[in-house]
Protein backbone atom coordinates (compact mmCIF):
# COMPACT_ATOMS: atom_id res chain seq x y z
CA UNK A 1 0.00 0.00 0.00
CA UNK A 2 1.74 3.05 -1.39
CA UNK A 3 -1.37 6.04 -0.86
CA UNK A 4 0.92 8.60 -2.45
CA UNK A 5 1.42 6.77 -5.93
CA UNK A 6 -2.39 6.52 -5.47
CA UNK A 7 -3.16 9.84 -4.61
CA UNK A 8 -0.68 11.26 -7.03
CA UNK A 9 -2.64 9.21 -10.16
CA UNK A 10 -5.50 10.51 -8.83
CA UNK A 11 -4.47 14.26 -8.85
CA UNK A 12 -3.13 14.03 -12.19
CA UNK A 13 -6.59 12.74 -13.40
CA UNK A 14 -8.34 15.62 -11.91
CA UNK A 15 -5.85 18.05 -13.38
CA UNK A 16 -6.31 16.50 -16.73
CA UNK A 17 -9.57 16.38 -16.92
CA UNK A 18 -9.65 20.16 -16.10
CA UNK A 19 -6.92 20.67 -18.72
CA UNK A 20 -9.19 18.80 -21.32
CA UNK A 21 -12.67 20.83 -20.20
CA UNK A 22 -10.53 23.98 -20.65
CA UNK A 23 -9.34 22.94 -24.17
CA UNK A 24 -12.42 21.62 -25.82
CA UNK A 25 -13.89 25.24 -24.76
CA UNK A 26 -10.81 27.15 -26.72
CA UNK A 27 -12.48 28.41 -30.11
CA UNK A 28 -9.11 28.43 -32.35
CA UNK A 29 -8.64 30.64 -34.77
CA UNK A 30 -6.36 29.15 -36.99
CA UNK A 31 -6.45 25.68 -38.46
CA UNK A 32 -3.43 24.00 -36.98
CA UNK A 33 -4.34 25.38 -33.95
CA UNK A 34 -8.05 23.53 -34.06
CA UNK A 35 -6.45 20.50 -35.29
CA UNK A 36 -3.45 20.39 -32.26
CA UNK A 37 -6.42 20.45 -29.53
CA UNK A 38 -8.21 17.74 -31.88
CA UNK A 39 -5.34 15.14 -31.33
CA UNK A 40 -4.02 16.85 -27.90
CA UNK A 41 -7.39 16.05 -25.95
CA UNK A 42 -7.50 12.43 -26.33
CA UNK A 43 -3.86 11.98 -26.41
CA UNK A 44 -3.77 13.83 -22.96
CA UNK A 45 -6.81 11.20 -22.20
CA UNK A 46 -4.95 8.27 -22.93
CA UNK A 47 -2.05 9.41 -20.77
CA UNK A 48 -4.04 9.65 -17.94
CA UNK A 49 -5.83 6.37 -18.54
CA UNK A 50 -1.85 4.91 -18.10
CA UNK A 51 -1.11 7.13 -15.37
CA UNK A 52 -3.86 5.56 -13.63
CA UNK A 53 -2.85 2.16 -14.41
CA UNK A 54 0.48 3.07 -12.95
CA UNK A 55 -1.17 4.39 -9.67
CA UNK A 56 -3.60 2.00 -9.10
CA UNK A 57 -1.44 -0.60 -9.47
CA UNK A 58 1.46 -0.03 -7.72
CA UNK A 59 -0.11 2.46 -5.52
CA UNK A 60 -2.44 -0.51 -4.06
CA UNK A 61 0.40 -3.50 -4.33
CA UNK A 62 -2.38 -5.42 -7.43
CA UNK A 63 -0.63 -8.78 -7.13
CA UNK A 64 1.51 -8.66 -11.23
CA UNK A 65 0.01 -11.63 -11.91
CA UNK A 66 -4.15 -9.80 -11.94
CA UNK A 67 -3.11 -6.88 -13.55
CA UNK A 68 0.94 -5.82 -14.14
CA UNK A 69 1.58 -1.76 -13.97
CA UNK A 70 2.46 -0.80 -17.85
CA UNK A 71 6.05 0.22 -16.78
CA UNK A 72 6.34 -3.59 -16.51
CA UNK A 73 4.75 -4.29 -19.30
CA UNK A 74 7.04 -2.31 -21.21
CA UNK A 75 10.21 -3.43 -19.73
CA UNK A 76 8.57 -6.79 -21.30
CA UNK A 77 8.16 -5.39 -24.18
CA UNK A 78 11.70 -4.18 -25.15
CA UNK A 79 13.17 -7.46 -23.13
CA UNK A 80 11.33 -9.75 -25.52
CA UNK A 81 11.59 -8.74 -29.04
CA UNK A 82 12.61 -11.65 -30.75
CA UNK A 83 9.91 -13.51 -29.18
CA UNK A 84 7.30 -10.90 -29.94
CA UNK A 85 8.90 -10.57 -33.35
CA UNK A 86 8.59 -14.49 -34.10
CA UNK A 87 5.08 -14.61 -33.18
CA UNK A 88 3.82 -11.53 -35.13
CA UNK A 89 5.45 -12.95 -37.81
CA UNK A 90 4.06 -16.14 -37.61
CA UNK A 91 0.56 -14.79 -36.93
CA UNK A 92 0.48 -11.43 -38.73
CA UNK A 93 2.87 -11.74 -41.63
CA UNK A 94 1.37 -15.14 -42.37
CA UNK A 95 -1.91 -16.09 -41.34
CA UNK A 96 -3.36 -12.67 -41.35
CA UNK A 97 -2.21 -11.35 -44.42
CA UNK A 98 -2.58 -14.47 -46.77
CA UNK A 99 -5.49 -15.30 -45.57
CA UNK A 100 -6.99 -11.00 -45.73
CA UNK A 101 -5.47 -10.88 -49.11
CA UNK A 102 -7.05 -14.68 -50.21
CA UNK A 103 -10.48 -13.95 -48.69
CA UNK A 104 -11.46 -10.25 -49.95
CA UNK A 105 -9.92 -11.09 -53.37
CA UNK A 106 -12.35 -14.55 -53.25
CA UNK A 107 -15.51 -12.20 -52.10
CA UNK A 108 -14.82 -9.70 -54.75
CA UNK A 109 -14.01 -12.20 -57.58
CA UNK A 110 -17.40 -13.79 -56.91
CA UNK A 111 -19.34 -10.76 -56.28
CA UNK A 112 -18.39 -9.64 -59.82
CA UNK A 113 -19.07 -12.68 -60.51
CA UNK A 114 -23.09 -12.70 -60.38
CA UNK A 115 -22.87 -9.40 -61.13
CA UNK A 116 -24.68 -10.24 -64.61
CA UNK A 117 -27.09 -12.63 -62.53
CA UNK A 118 -29.91 -10.18 -60.70
CA UNK A 119 -31.28 -13.93 -59.85
CA UNK A 120 -28.10 -14.96 -58.02
CA UNK A 121 -27.47 -11.95 -56.12
CA UNK A 122 -31.12 -12.05 -55.31
CA UNK A 123 -30.16 -15.21 -53.49
CA UNK A 124 -26.59 -14.55 -52.17
CA UNK A 125 -27.65 -11.44 -50.66
CA UNK A 126 -29.32 -12.27 -47.64
CA UNK A 127 -27.54 -15.49 -47.24
CA UNK A 128 -24.36 -13.24 -47.25
CA UNK A 129 -26.20 -11.24 -44.70
CA UNK A 130 -27.05 -14.11 -42.23
CA UNK A 131 -23.82 -15.78 -42.78
CA UNK A 132 -21.73 -12.38 -41.04
CA UNK A 133 -23.78 -12.49 -38.32
CA UNK A 134 -23.00 -16.19 -37.28
CA UNK A 135 -19.80 -16.74 -35.14
CA UNK A 136 -17.85 -17.85 -37.67
CA UNK A 137 -14.99 -18.00 -35.76
CA UNK A 138 -16.04 -21.81 -35.11
CA UNK A 139 -14.77 -23.17 -38.13
CA UNK A 140 -11.50 -22.69 -36.58
CA UNK A 141 -11.30 -26.59 -35.17
CA UNK A 142 -12.42 -28.48 -38.54
CA UNK A 143 -9.90 -25.79 -40.40
CA UNK A 144 -7.33 -27.10 -38.02
CA UNK A 145 -8.10 -30.35 -38.80
CA UNK A 146 -8.41 -29.74 -42.48
CA UNK A 147 -5.30 -28.00 -42.82
CA UNK A 148 -3.05 -29.20 -40.45
CA UNK A 149 -1.28 -26.95 -37.16
CA UNK A 150 0.76 -24.20 -39.18
CA UNK A 151 -0.25 -20.98 -40.67
CA UNK A 152 -2.58 -22.18 -43.28
CA UNK A 153 -5.14 -23.05 -41.11
CA UNK A 154 -5.34 -20.28 -39.52
CA UNK A 155 -5.18 -18.42 -43.10
CA UNK A 156 -7.98 -20.73 -44.08
CA UNK A 157 -10.34 -19.15 -40.93
CA UNK A 158 -9.45 -15.82 -42.12
CA UNK A 159 -10.63 -16.45 -45.30
CA UNK A 160 -13.67 -17.63 -44.22
CA UNK A 161 -14.48 -14.85 -41.83
CA UNK A 162 -13.40 -12.12 -44.24
CA UNK A 163 -15.21 -13.57 -47.70
CA UNK A 164 -19.06 -12.81 -46.80
CA UNK A 165 -17.98 -9.13 -45.62
CA UNK A 166 -16.03 -8.26 -48.90
CA UNK A 167 -19.10 -9.88 -50.50
CA UNK A 168 -21.85 -8.43 -49.50
CA UNK A 169 -20.33 -5.16 -49.26
CA UNK A 170 -19.22 -5.65 -53.24
CA UNK A 171 -22.47 -6.84 -53.94
CA UNK A 172 -24.70 -3.52 -53.06
CA UNK A 173 -21.41 -1.17 -53.54
CA UNK A 174 -21.82 -2.34 -57.14
CA UNK A 175 -25.64 -1.60 -57.19
CA UNK A 176 -24.33 2.31 -56.01
CA UNK A 177 -24.05 3.83 -59.29
CA UNK A 178 -27.62 5.68 -59.88
CA UNK A 179 -29.26 5.05 -63.51
CA UNK A 180 -28.89 8.72 -64.84
CA UNK A 181 -24.87 7.63 -64.57
CA UNK A 182 -25.68 4.40 -66.19
CA UNK A 183 -27.43 6.31 -68.80
CA UNK A 184 -24.89 8.67 -69.47
CA UNK A 185 -22.60 5.39 -70.10
CA UNK A 186 -24.31 4.41 -72.66
CA UNK A 187 -25.05 7.35 -74.52
CA UNK A 188 -20.94 7.15 -74.92
CA UNK A 189 -21.58 3.32 -76.31
CA UNK A 190 -19.64 2.45 -73.39
CA UNK A 191 -19.67 -1.87 -73.02
CA UNK A 192 -20.40 -3.65 -69.60
CA UNK A 193 -16.61 -3.79 -68.95
CA UNK A 194 -15.90 -0.14 -69.86
CA UNK A 195 -19.08 0.22 -67.52
CA UNK A 196 -17.88 -1.63 -64.82
CA UNK A 197 -14.04 -0.29 -64.53
CA UNK A 198 -14.84 3.29 -64.99
CA UNK A 199 -18.16 4.35 -62.98
CA UNK A 200 -19.65 1.25 -61.41
CA UNK A 201 -16.19 0.06 -59.50
CA UNK A 202 -15.20 3.53 -58.37
CA UNK A 203 -18.43 3.90 -57.25
CA UNK A 204 -18.61 0.83 -55.34
CA UNK A 205 -15.12 1.64 -53.33
CA UNK A 206 -16.51 3.39 -50.28
CA UNK A 207 -18.37 0.16 -49.64
CA UNK A 208 -15.38 -1.67 -50.70
CA UNK A 209 -13.52 -0.05 -48.21
CA UNK A 210 -15.93 -0.66 -45.82
CA UNK A 211 -15.66 -3.79 -45.85
CA UNK A 212 -11.35 -4.10 -46.16
CA UNK A 213 -11.47 -1.97 -42.88
CA UNK A 214 -13.98 -4.66 -41.20
CA UNK A 215 -12.13 -7.61 -42.45
CA UNK A 216 -8.80 -5.92 -40.91
CA UNK A 217 -10.23 -6.63 -37.24
CA UNK A 218 -11.64 -9.59 -38.35
CA UNK A 219 -8.86 -11.32 -40.10
CA UNK A 220 -6.62 -10.62 -36.39
CA UNK A 221 -9.31 -11.76 -34.49
CA UNK A 222 -9.91 -15.08 -36.40
CA UNK A 223 -6.34 -16.29 -36.70
CA UNK A 224 -5.43 -15.38 -32.96
CA UNK A 225 -8.22 -17.56 -31.50
CA UNK A 226 -7.75 -20.20 -34.52
CA UNK A 227 -4.31 -20.74 -32.49
CA UNK A 228 -6.30 -21.75 -29.72
CA UNK A 229 -7.05 -24.68 -31.28
CA UNK A 230 -3.85 -25.81 -31.68
CA UNK A 231 -0.35 -24.48 -33.15
CA UNK A 232 3.33 -25.24 -33.59
CA UNK A 233 4.86 -23.62 -30.53
CA UNK A 234 4.72 -20.17 -32.57
CA UNK A 235 2.22 -17.66 -32.08
CA UNK A 236 0.33 -14.36 -30.79
CA UNK A 237 -2.47 -16.62 -30.06
CA UNK A 238 -0.47 -19.71 -28.89
CA UNK A 239 1.44 -17.48 -26.93
CA UNK A 240 -1.48 -15.63 -25.28
CA UNK A 241 -3.24 -19.09 -24.01
CA UNK A 242 0.33 -20.96 -23.20
CA UNK A 243 1.50 -17.81 -21.14
CA UNK A 244 -1.54 -17.27 -19.36
CA UNK A 245 -1.33 -20.60 -18.07
CA UNK A 246 2.30 -20.14 -16.82
CA UNK A 247 0.66 -16.64 -15.22
CA UNK A 248 3.40 -14.43 -17.24
CA UNK A 249 0.68 -12.07 -17.36
CA UNK A 250 3.23 -9.36 -17.95
CA UNK A 251 4.11 -11.28 -21.63
CA UNK A 252 0.61 -11.82 -22.24
CA UNK A 253 0.18 -7.93 -22.25
CA UNK A 254 3.34 -7.69 -23.93
CA UNK A 255 1.35 -9.81 -26.85
CA UNK A 256 -1.56 -8.18 -26.58
CA UNK A 257 0.52 -4.00 -26.97
CA UNK A 258 1.62 -6.21 -30.09
CA UNK A 259 -1.76 -7.40 -31.80
CA UNK A 260 -3.21 -3.86 -30.51
CA UNK A 261 -0.41 -2.05 -32.41
CA UNK A 262 -0.74 -3.86 -34.94
CA UNK A 263 -4.57 -3.78 -36.03
CA UNK A 264 -4.81 -0.39 -35.52
CA UNK A 265 -1.44 0.03 -37.88
CA UNK A 266 -3.45 -2.11 -40.76
CA UNK A 267 -6.70 -0.19 -39.81
CA UNK A 268 -4.97 2.83 -40.45
CA UNK A 269 -2.91 2.00 -43.50
CA UNK A 270 -6.50 0.73 -44.81
CA UNK A 271 -8.20 3.91 -44.24
CA UNK A 272 -5.67 6.17 -45.79
CA UNK A 273 -5.55 4.16 -48.76
CA UNK A 274 -9.43 4.75 -49.14
CA UNK A 275 -8.87 8.68 -48.16
CA UNK A 276 -6.56 8.25 -51.63
CA UNK A 277 -8.49 6.37 -53.82
CA UNK A 278 -12.35 7.82 -53.01
CA UNK A 279 -11.12 11.79 -52.50
CA UNK A 280 -14.00 12.43 -54.59
CA UNK A 281 -16.66 11.22 -51.76
CA UNK A 282 -18.51 13.47 -49.67
CA UNK A 283 -17.40 11.80 -46.23
CA UNK A 284 -13.67 12.79 -47.46
CA UNK A 285 -14.27 15.76 -49.17
CA UNK A 286 -15.52 17.56 -45.85
CA UNK A 287 -12.88 16.50 -43.31
CA UNK B 1 -41.89 -16.16 -57.78
CA UNK B 2 -38.74 -15.38 -59.38
CA UNK B 3 -39.71 -11.66 -58.45
CA UNK B 4 -39.21 -12.51 -55.06
CA UNK B 5 -36.43 -13.56 -52.97
CA UNK B 6 -37.52 -17.00 -51.83
CA UNK B 7 -37.03 -19.12 -55.10
CA UNK B 8 -33.50 -16.87 -55.37
CA UNK B 9 -32.44 -18.25 -51.84
CA UNK B 10 -33.67 -21.55 -52.26
CA UNK B 11 -31.36 -22.17 -55.23
CA UNK B 12 -28.49 -20.95 -53.58
CA UNK B 13 -29.05 -23.04 -50.39
CA UNK B 14 -29.76 -26.04 -52.77
CA UNK B 15 -26.52 -25.62 -55.11
CA UNK B 16 -24.69 -25.09 -51.32
CA UNK B 17 -25.82 -28.43 -50.32
CA UNK B 18 -25.31 -30.31 -53.37
CA UNK B 19 -22.00 -28.54 -53.11
CA UNK B 20 -21.80 -30.10 -49.67
CA UNK B 21 -22.02 -33.52 -51.03
CA UNK B 22 -19.64 -33.83 -53.27
CA UNK B 23 -16.61 -32.26 -51.09
CA UNK B 24 -18.18 -34.54 -48.20
CA UNK B 25 -16.99 -37.42 -51.06
CA UNK B 26 -14.14 -35.58 -52.40
CA UNK B 27 -12.34 -35.58 -48.72
CA UNK B 28 -13.88 -38.60 -47.66
CA UNK B 29 -12.13 -40.31 -50.54
CA UNK B 30 -8.83 -41.21 -49.01
CA UNK B 31 -9.86 -42.44 -45.88
CA UNK B 32 -12.48 -45.25 -47.42
CA UNK B 33 -9.85 -46.65 -49.93
CA UNK B 34 -7.64 -47.14 -46.53
CA UNK B 35 -10.73 -48.87 -44.79
CA UNK B 36 -11.56 -51.00 -48.26
CA UNK B 37 -7.87 -52.21 -48.24
CA UNK B 38 -7.27 -52.74 -44.61
CA UNK B 39 -10.63 -54.94 -44.97
CA UNK B 40 -9.76 -56.54 -48.13
CA UNK B 41 -12.56 -55.42 -50.25
CA UNK B 42 -11.29 -54.96 -53.86
CA UNK B 43 -14.59 -54.99 -55.88
CA UNK B 44 -17.49 -52.15 -54.59
CA UNK B 45 -19.83 -50.19 -56.80
CA UNK B 46 -20.07 -46.58 -56.86
CA UNK B 47 -23.12 -46.34 -55.55
CA UNK B 48 -21.87 -48.24 -52.41
CA UNK B 49 -18.66 -46.03 -52.31
CA UNK B 50 -20.55 -43.16 -51.89
CA UNK B 51 -22.86 -44.43 -49.26
CA UNK B 52 -19.86 -45.75 -47.08
CA UNK B 53 -18.13 -42.06 -47.80
CA UNK B 54 -20.75 -40.30 -46.53
CA UNK B 55 -21.50 -42.42 -43.68
CA UNK B 56 -17.96 -42.66 -41.55
CA UNK B 57 -17.83 -42.11 -37.97
CA UNK B 58 -14.95 -39.57 -37.71
CA UNK B 59 -15.16 -38.34 -41.11
CA UNK B 60 -13.05 -35.55 -42.49
CA UNK B 61 -16.34 -33.59 -43.92
CA UNK B 62 -19.96 -35.25 -42.11
CA UNK B 63 -22.35 -34.89 -44.56
CA UNK B 64 -25.68 -32.68 -43.95
CA UNK B 65 -27.88 -35.55 -42.93
CA UNK B 66 -25.02 -36.99 -40.68
CA UNK B 67 -25.07 -33.91 -38.58
CA UNK B 68 -28.77 -33.33 -38.63
CA UNK B 69 -29.25 -36.86 -37.14
CA UNK B 70 -26.74 -35.62 -34.93
CA UNK B 71 -28.63 -32.77 -33.70
CA UNK B 72 -31.86 -34.49 -33.25
CA UNK B 73 -29.87 -36.86 -31.53
CA UNK B 74 -29.02 -34.85 -28.83
CA UNK B 75 -31.62 -31.95 -28.66
CA UNK B 76 -34.86 -33.73 -28.91
CA UNK B 77 -34.02 -37.38 -27.49
CA UNK B 78 -31.71 -36.17 -25.15
CA UNK B 79 -32.59 -34.87 -21.71
CA UNK B 80 -32.08 -30.79 -21.70
CA UNK B 81 -30.38 -31.62 -18.62
CA UNK B 82 -28.10 -34.55 -19.36
CA UNK B 83 -24.74 -33.30 -20.16
CA UNK B 84 -24.83 -34.64 -23.42
CA UNK B 85 -27.69 -32.93 -24.44
CA UNK B 86 -27.29 -29.87 -26.99
CA UNK B 87 -29.73 -27.90 -25.57
CA UNK B 88 -27.96 -27.90 -21.81
CA UNK B 89 -24.82 -26.58 -23.49
CA UNK B 90 -26.94 -24.11 -25.68
CA UNK B 91 -28.43 -22.80 -22.36
CA UNK B 92 -25.09 -22.37 -20.61
CA UNK B 93 -23.52 -20.40 -23.65
CA UNK B 94 -26.88 -18.24 -23.93
CA UNK B 95 -27.05 -17.18 -20.44
CA UNK B 96 -23.52 -15.57 -20.89
CA UNK B 97 -24.37 -13.85 -23.94
CA UNK B 98 -27.48 -12.49 -22.26
CA UNK B 99 -26.02 -11.49 -19.33
CA UNK B 100 -23.29 -9.80 -21.19
CA UNK B 101 -25.27 -8.28 -23.98
CA UNK B 102 -27.69 -6.76 -21.23
CA UNK B 103 -24.87 -5.02 -19.13
CA UNK B 104 -22.97 -4.02 -22.22
CA UNK B 105 -26.25 -2.68 -24.08
CA UNK B 106 -26.87 -0.41 -20.57
CA UNK B 107 -23.26 0.71 -20.58
CA UNK B 108 -22.71 1.64 -24.09
CA UNK B 109 -26.10 3.91 -23.71
CA UNK B 110 -24.79 5.31 -20.51
CA UNK B 111 -21.64 6.13 -22.40
CA UNK B 112 -23.49 7.35 -25.22
CA UNK B 113 -25.79 9.61 -23.36
CA UNK B 114 -22.33 11.22 -21.41
CA UNK B 115 -20.68 11.62 -25.04
CA UNK B 116 -23.46 13.58 -26.10
CA UNK B 117 -23.83 15.59 -23.09
CA UNK B 118 -20.47 16.67 -22.47
CA UNK B 119 -17.85 17.86 -24.69
CA UNK B 120 -14.87 16.66 -22.61
CA UNK B 121 -15.83 13.05 -22.74
CA UNK B 122 -16.81 13.71 -26.39
CA UNK B 123 -13.39 14.62 -27.43
CA UNK B 124 -11.39 12.33 -25.28
CA UNK B 125 -13.32 9.15 -25.38
CA UNK B 126 -14.75 8.73 -29.21
CA UNK B 127 -11.33 8.43 -30.59
CA UNK B 128 -10.54 5.61 -28.11
CA UNK B 129 -13.83 4.18 -28.50
CA UNK B 130 -13.17 3.83 -32.67
CA UNK B 131 -9.57 3.14 -32.27
CA UNK B 132 -10.51 -0.04 -30.19
CA UNK B 133 -12.65 -1.12 -32.69
CA UNK B 134 -9.50 -2.22 -34.61
CA UNK B 135 -7.73 -3.99 -31.70
CA UNK B 136 -8.21 -7.78 -31.15
CA UNK B 137 -10.19 -8.03 -28.12
CA UNK B 138 -11.29 -11.79 -28.24
CA UNK B 139 -7.48 -12.06 -27.99
CA UNK B 140 -7.91 -11.25 -24.51
CA UNK B 141 -10.53 -13.49 -23.97
CA UNK B 142 -8.34 -16.40 -22.44
CA UNK B 143 -6.08 -13.98 -20.52
CA UNK B 144 -9.67 -12.63 -17.93
CA UNK B 145 -11.16 -15.67 -17.86
CA UNK B 146 -7.51 -17.22 -16.37
CA UNK B 147 -7.22 -14.12 -13.92
CA UNK B 148 -10.65 -13.86 -12.69
CA UNK B 149 -10.81 -17.13 -11.90
CA UNK B 150 -7.62 -16.51 -9.64
CA UNK B 151 -9.62 -14.36 -8.03
CA UNK B 152 -12.69 -16.53 -7.32
CA UNK B 153 -14.78 -15.37 -9.45
CA UNK B 154 -15.79 -17.89 -11.77
CA UNK B 155 -18.58 -19.21 -13.69
CA UNK B 156 -21.17 -17.15 -15.85
CA UNK B 157 -19.35 -13.82 -15.57
CA UNK B 158 -16.28 -13.30 -16.80
CA UNK B 159 -17.72 -14.75 -20.09
CA UNK B 160 -20.15 -12.15 -19.78
CA UNK B 161 -17.72 -10.50 -19.45
CA UNK B 162 -16.14 -10.68 -22.47
CA UNK B 163 -19.39 -10.35 -23.83
CA UNK B 164 -20.21 -7.23 -22.39
CA UNK B 165 -16.43 -6.07 -23.71
CA UNK B 166 -17.53 -6.78 -27.31
CA UNK B 167 -20.60 -5.49 -26.99
CA UNK B 168 -20.89 -2.40 -25.81
CA UNK B 169 -18.77 -0.45 -28.41
CA UNK B 170 -21.51 -1.24 -31.28
CA UNK B 171 -24.11 0.43 -29.15
CA UNK B 172 -21.73 3.19 -28.03
CA UNK B 173 -21.00 4.46 -31.57
CA UNK B 174 -24.43 4.02 -32.68
CA UNK B 175 -26.15 5.44 -30.00
CA UNK B 176 -23.68 8.64 -30.23
CA UNK B 177 -25.36 8.76 -34.07
CA UNK B 178 -28.66 8.21 -33.00
CA UNK B 179 -28.74 10.88 -30.02
CA UNK B 180 -27.29 13.24 -32.33
CA UNK B 181 -29.92 12.38 -35.34
CA UNK B 182 -32.69 14.92 -34.16
CA UNK B 183 -32.58 17.86 -36.98
CA UNK B 184 -31.49 21.30 -35.65
CA UNK B 185 -34.97 22.09 -36.32
CA UNK B 186 -37.02 20.32 -34.16
CA UNK B 187 -33.87 20.78 -31.56
CA UNK B 188 -34.97 24.69 -32.18
CA UNK B 189 -38.84 23.74 -31.09
CA UNK B 190 -37.84 21.93 -28.58
CA UNK B 191 -36.08 25.06 -27.65
CA UNK B 192 -38.58 27.53 -28.25
CA UNK B 193 -40.88 25.26 -26.23
CA UNK B 194 -38.50 25.91 -23.40
CA UNK B 195 -37.51 22.26 -22.68
CA UNK B 196 -35.17 21.32 -20.12
CA UNK B 197 -32.05 19.14 -20.89
CA UNK B 198 -33.85 16.02 -19.28
CA UNK B 199 -36.94 16.81 -21.17
CA UNK B 200 -35.26 17.02 -24.36
CA UNK B 201 -33.93 13.92 -24.28
CA UNK B 202 -36.66 11.83 -23.00
CA UNK B 203 -38.89 13.27 -25.67
CA UNK B 204 -36.62 13.98 -28.39
CA UNK B 205 -33.56 12.37 -28.62
CA UNK B 206 -34.35 9.20 -26.92
CA UNK B 207 -37.15 8.39 -29.49
CA UNK B 208 -35.33 9.28 -32.19
CA UNK B 209 -32.63 7.11 -31.55
CA UNK B 210 -34.29 3.96 -31.22
CA UNK B 211 -33.90 2.87 -34.25
CA UNK B 212 -30.37 3.36 -34.21
CA UNK B 213 -30.27 1.36 -30.73
CA UNK B 214 -32.23 -2.08 -32.29
CA UNK B 215 -29.62 -1.67 -35.32
CA UNK B 216 -26.12 -1.81 -33.25
CA UNK B 217 -28.18 -4.43 -30.54
CA UNK B 218 -28.70 -6.89 -33.75
CA UNK B 219 -24.58 -6.60 -34.20
CA UNK B 220 -24.08 -6.30 -30.11
CA UNK B 221 -25.93 -9.64 -29.88
CA UNK B 222 -24.25 -11.53 -32.49
CA UNK B 223 -20.92 -10.10 -31.49
CA UNK B 224 -21.91 -11.64 -28.00
CA UNK B 225 -22.47 -14.79 -28.96
CA UNK B 226 -19.40 -14.87 -30.05
CA UNK B 227 -17.60 -13.68 -26.94
CA UNK B 228 -19.39 -15.92 -24.49
CA UNK B 229 -18.49 -18.78 -27.13
CA UNK B 230 -14.83 -18.08 -27.07
CA UNK B 231 -14.51 -17.18 -23.61
CA UNK B 232 -15.59 -21.20 -22.96
CA UNK B 233 -12.22 -22.07 -24.96
CA UNK B 234 -10.04 -21.80 -22.42
CA UNK B 235 -12.00 -22.62 -19.34
CA UNK B 236 -10.50 -26.34 -20.00
CA UNK B 237 -13.85 -27.61 -22.13
CA UNK B 238 -16.39 -27.96 -19.27
CA UNK B 239 -19.56 -26.90 -20.74
CA UNK B 240 -20.94 -24.76 -23.50
CA UNK B 241 -20.83 -24.97 -27.31
CA UNK B 242 -17.30 -23.86 -27.47
CA UNK B 243 -16.56 -26.57 -25.11
CA UNK B 244 -18.01 -28.58 -26.98
CA UNK B 245 -16.28 -27.24 -29.84
CA UNK B 246 -12.64 -27.73 -28.25
CA UNK B 247 -13.81 -31.16 -26.99
CA UNK B 248 -14.42 -32.00 -30.28
CA UNK B 249 -11.30 -30.94 -31.79
CA UNK B 250 -9.30 -32.57 -29.01
CA UNK B 251 -10.93 -36.27 -29.43
CA UNK B 252 -11.51 -35.98 -33.75
CA UNK B 253 -15.38 -35.96 -33.38
CA UNK B 254 -16.40 -34.19 -36.48
CA UNK B 255 -19.97 -34.54 -36.36
CA UNK B 256 -20.01 -33.11 -32.67
CA UNK B 257 -18.07 -29.84 -33.66
CA UNK B 258 -20.54 -29.33 -36.77
CA UNK B 259 -23.88 -29.63 -35.08
CA UNK B 260 -21.89 -27.40 -32.31
CA UNK B 261 -21.28 -25.22 -34.99
CA UNK B 262 -25.26 -25.16 -36.61
CA UNK B 263 -26.86 -24.73 -32.91
CA UNK B 264 -24.54 -21.84 -32.79
CA UNK B 265 -25.24 -20.32 -36.18
CA UNK B 266 -29.01 -21.00 -34.80
CA UNK B 267 -28.49 -19.33 -32.02
CA UNK B 268 -27.30 -16.17 -33.55
CA UNK B 269 -30.01 -16.35 -36.02
CA UNK B 270 -32.65 -16.80 -33.42
CA UNK B 271 -31.23 -13.83 -31.00
CA UNK B 272 -31.38 -11.66 -34.06
CA UNK B 273 -34.62 -11.95 -35.27
CA UNK B 274 -35.71 -11.72 -31.46
CA UNK B 275 -34.43 -8.36 -31.63
CA UNK B 276 -35.31 -7.44 -35.59
CA UNK B 277 -39.39 -8.78 -33.99
CA UNK B 278 -38.44 -6.18 -30.58
CA UNK B 279 -37.58 -3.22 -33.43
CA UNK B 280 -41.19 -3.88 -35.37
CA UNK B 281 -42.77 -3.99 -32.18
CA UNK B 282 -41.14 -1.02 -30.81
CA UNK B 283 -41.98 0.91 -34.04
CA UNK B 284 -45.32 -0.51 -34.61
CA UNK B 285 -46.71 1.00 -31.22
CA UNK B 286 -44.62 4.28 -31.68
CA UNK B 287 -46.67 5.03 -34.86
CA UNK B 288 -44.02 3.81 -37.50
CA UNK B 289 -45.16 2.95 -40.85
CA UNK B 290 -45.59 -0.81 -41.25
CA UNK B 291 -42.74 -2.29 -42.74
Amino acid sequence: MNPSLLFGALAFWVVAWGVNEYLVRLTPKSQTMARTISIAVPVLFGITLLVIWEGVTRGLNVSPILLPPPSMIWARITGSVPILWADFQQTFMKAVLIGYVMGCGAGFAVAIAVDRSPFLQRGLLPIGNFVSALPIIGVAPIMVMWFGFDWPSKAAVVVVMTFFPMLVNTVSGLAAASSMEKDLMRTYAAGYWQTLFKLRLPAAAPFIFNALKINSTLALIGAIVAEFFGTPIVGMGFRISTEVGRMNVDLVWAEIAVAAVAGTTFYGLIALLERAVTFWHPSVRSG
Amino acid sequence: MYQGKTLPVLTVLGVILAAWYVFAVVLNTPWQLGVYERSGVTEWSNAQFISDTLNQKRPVLPSAHQVAVEIWNTTVLKAPTSRRSLVFHAWITLSATLLGFTIGTVLGIMLAVGIVHSRAMDKSLMPWIVASQTIPILAIAPMIIVVLNAVGISGVLPKALISTYLSFFPVAVGMVKGFRAPEQIQLDLMHTYAASKAQLFWKLRWPTSLPYLFTSMKIAIAISLVGAIVGELPTGAVAGLGARLLSGSYYGQTVQIWSALFMAAALAAILVSLVGLAQRITEKRMGGAPA
